[in-house]
């Protein structure tokens, strides 16, 4: 939208984020996967307002049910609610999605900038990544949560304490893809002209970092950032499947896709529904990185 | 710039570096003595140094106030290097640099940053020196923010001022660098180096990416701004002919070591160094009936790598006129006329008038 400024009077003030939400809107894709995230987001936590079934209920006389007024997604092998369950667990599911994205998100960035801007620690911290890479993920997961657990549970409850187990653990395996993508990155930033130009003017290295170097290192960020929300989640589904993270009655919506796999013939819906919000909120969110990432590059905007 | 302040700066200070420096010469801007600049080159496992470039191996010039001092040289020998060494963008191998006297080659931290206000430069690629998110005004007022000169509105009036100044309109302030042309971008540049109101500002290469067209008015702008301002040039370039044009006195580069530093009209009228002929030789001339008359001299082979220069000489392996001398014996930087300093075993008062 930069053009308009040819005939309009430029003295007016144009701000940065003005400018990103005019090109975001213009990002068709965005637009839809704002509106289907919302949607998503809204249902999680405004759906059980509406539709106030337990999803703890056991409804004995309706196991395995099609879809009915009463229960318009169907019930489980235990008569519980699908919708209920859906409704809930998309609550944890997203949670724990969005703190461990962040959480690796924000390791993965510092380390990667750290390593890629200042050659003194650049072979210590790869090295680290390395090492974390070459962990075998799984089994590091169930000793961590093996010892964690009880000690978490006791001091923040049954829920928050494993939900933090959780965060913490899936935040601390899932970084090292995003911190050498932006060492990478970081590293063909700092030999161009403007970060010189930049010294040269006398900017403090810590500015130059955030001014010159991480807004340019934006793109892969984001597209990290997407792509972790969808690896959260499905890490959460696989512990949940491994009895190592929520309690068995919780449900989750990865939780609930496995459970629902072995009853894929009986009640197919079991695994579509879950299946379908984890795929649905997935998409949704890459959509709504690749507008903002698009949005957030002058060159792109106005396009 | 006038013909005679052109002649009035160059000629005193250019005695000034070989007598005894007498009491009414101005003490020089920039003084470089021996200045080296070896990037190791590293192999192996254990990243063992094996050998170096040597970019810029023992510059030895030094520029007056007000003055520009061109840089010449074909590609890769070193000038680049040379002026980003003088302004502590690279840290010097060896040799020092003094700004108005001072030692600047010692300088950490703080001190180092005020420094940079008084010294700026301006870069080659107008498109790659300006980062792509941020606005005209972000980048030509970075420097002034940096600084803790100006903020809020009185930054934004500054920054409006220095745009003025290098011909663009100041209602661009929030425009990205992408919106512009090349000629436009280099004004940018040119406002970010002007911002801190510095004494000092190395050139380098500042038209080499710009339109024919374009590079006229960029220099005349370099110009106004001296004249206007007061400021000392380092212009590094490979165009020949607009070096004649902006520069009091030409410096002529060849793989890391000056070989040839005279008042510009000097160099171009009567050039000592045979590698400075060649060079002369190989510009066009604009009169088309000299040209047709003209003979090039047509050097053979590469230019040698730095990290293994010739003995002797280091223009021996291509130069017409070399002799076992050259190879064995370095030559002396010798002054054969005032102000004109060669660095050739043949040079003599008659080379020049035979070349």
């Amino acid at each position: 939208m930069a053009e308009i400024g040819h005939d309009a009077p430029l003295l007016e003030h144009r701000s940065l984020w003005m400018d990103v939400w005019l090109a975001f809107r213009n990002h068709t894709g965005a637009l839809v996967g704002v509106g289907v995230f919302a949607f998503i987001v809204l249902a999680v936590f405004l759906g059980p307002l509406l539709h106030t079934v337990d999803p703890h209920y056991l409804d004995i006389g309706a196991r395995n049910a099609g879809a009915s007024w009463e229960h318009p997604l169907g019930t489980d092998n235990l008569g519980r609610d699908m919708l209920a369950q859906v409704l809930a667990g998309g609550r944890i599911s997203l949670a724990v999605g969005f703190t461990a994205m962040v959480l690796a998100l924000v390791l993965g960035t510092a380390i990667g900038v750290l390593a890629g801007y200042f050659k003194r620690v650049d072979g210590l911290l790869m090295r680290t990544t390395d090492l974390f890479l070459a962990l075998p993920l799984l089994p590091l997961l169930l000793v961590i949560i093996m010892l964690f657990r009880d000690t978490l549970r006791t001091a923040f409850g049954p829920e928050t304490g494993i939900f933090l187990l959780i965060v913490f653990v899936i935040g601390i395996t899932s970084w090292m893809q995003t911190a050498r993508i932006v060492r990478g990155e970081v590293l063909a930033i700092k030999e161009r002209e403007f970060v010189t130009a930049a010294r040269s003017v006398g900017t403090r290295e810590r500015r130059i970092v955030v001014r010159h170097v991480l807004p340019n290192v934006l793109s892969p960020i984001m597209v990290s950032a997407t792509l972790g929300i969808a690896n959260a989640i499905i890490t959460e589904s696989a512990l949940s499947f491994l009895g190592l993270g929520f309690p068995p009655d919780f449900p989750t919506w990865g939780r609930l896709l496995f459970d629902g796999a072995n009853f894929i013939s009986i009640t197919p819906e079991r695994v579509i529904w879950p299946g379908l919000a984890i795929s649905l909120t997935v998409l949704s969110v890459n959509y709504i990185g690749d507008g903002l990432r698009d949005a957030l590059d002058p060159r792109l905007r106005g396009t | 710039m006038s013909a005679e302040s052109t002649t009035g700066t160059a000629s005193p200070a250019s005695v000034g570096s070989t007598t005894v420096p007498a009491a009414d010469l101005p003490e020089p801007l920039v003084a470089v003595e021996g200045l080296t600049k070896h990037f190791p080159i590293r192999h192996g496992v254990f990243r063992r140094q094996v050998g170096s470039v040597r970019a810029v191996d023992g510059l030895d010039f030094h520029i007056g106030e007000r003055e520009t001092l061109g840089l010449v040289g074909e590609s890769g020998c070193g000038k680049s290097t040379a002026g980003r060494v003088i302004l502590r963008l690279y840290d010097a191998t060896g040799g020092r640099v003094s700004f108005r006297g001072e030692d600047i080659g010692g300088l950490r931290g703080e001190p180092l940053r005020l420094l940079r206000r008084r010294m700026q430069m301006v870069f080659q690629d107008p498109q790659d020196s300006l980062n792509p998110r941020m606005t005209v005004g972000g980048i030509v007022g970075e420097p002034l923010l940096e600084h803790g000169i100006a903020k809020g509105r009185a930054l934004a009036e500054r920054v409006e001022a220095l745009l003025e100044s290098v011909g663009l309109n100041p209602r661009f302030t929030n425009r990205y660098p992408h919106e512009f042309s090349g000629g436009q971008r280099q004004r940018i540049g040119i406002a970010r180096a002007l911002a801190l109101d510095p004494e000092f500002i190395v050139c380098d290469e500042p038209i080499a990416a710009l339109d024919v067209s374009i590079q006229a008015q960029v220099v005349n702008l370099l110009q106004d701004l001296q004249e206007r301002l007061g400021l000392t040039y380092l212009f590094i370039s490979h165009d020949l002919g607009m070096v004649h044009h902006i520069a009091d006195r030409v410096a002529v580069m060849y793989l890391g070591k000056i070989v040839e530093l005279a008042s510009s009209d000097a160099l171009y009228e009567a050039p000592l160094h045979p590698y400075t002929r060649a060079l002369l030789s190989a510009a066009p001339v604009h009169d088309p009936e000299t040209e047709s008359r003209r003979q090039r001299i047509i050097l053979a082979g590469d230019v040698p790598s730095p990290a293994d220069p010739p003995s002797g000489c280091r223009f021996r392996t291509r130069c017409p006129m070399a002799t076992a001398e050259c190879s064995a014996v370095e030559p002396e930087w010798r002054e054969l006329h005032p102000g004109h300093h060669v660095a050739c075993h043949h040079a003599n008062e008659d080379a020049a008038v035979s070349g």
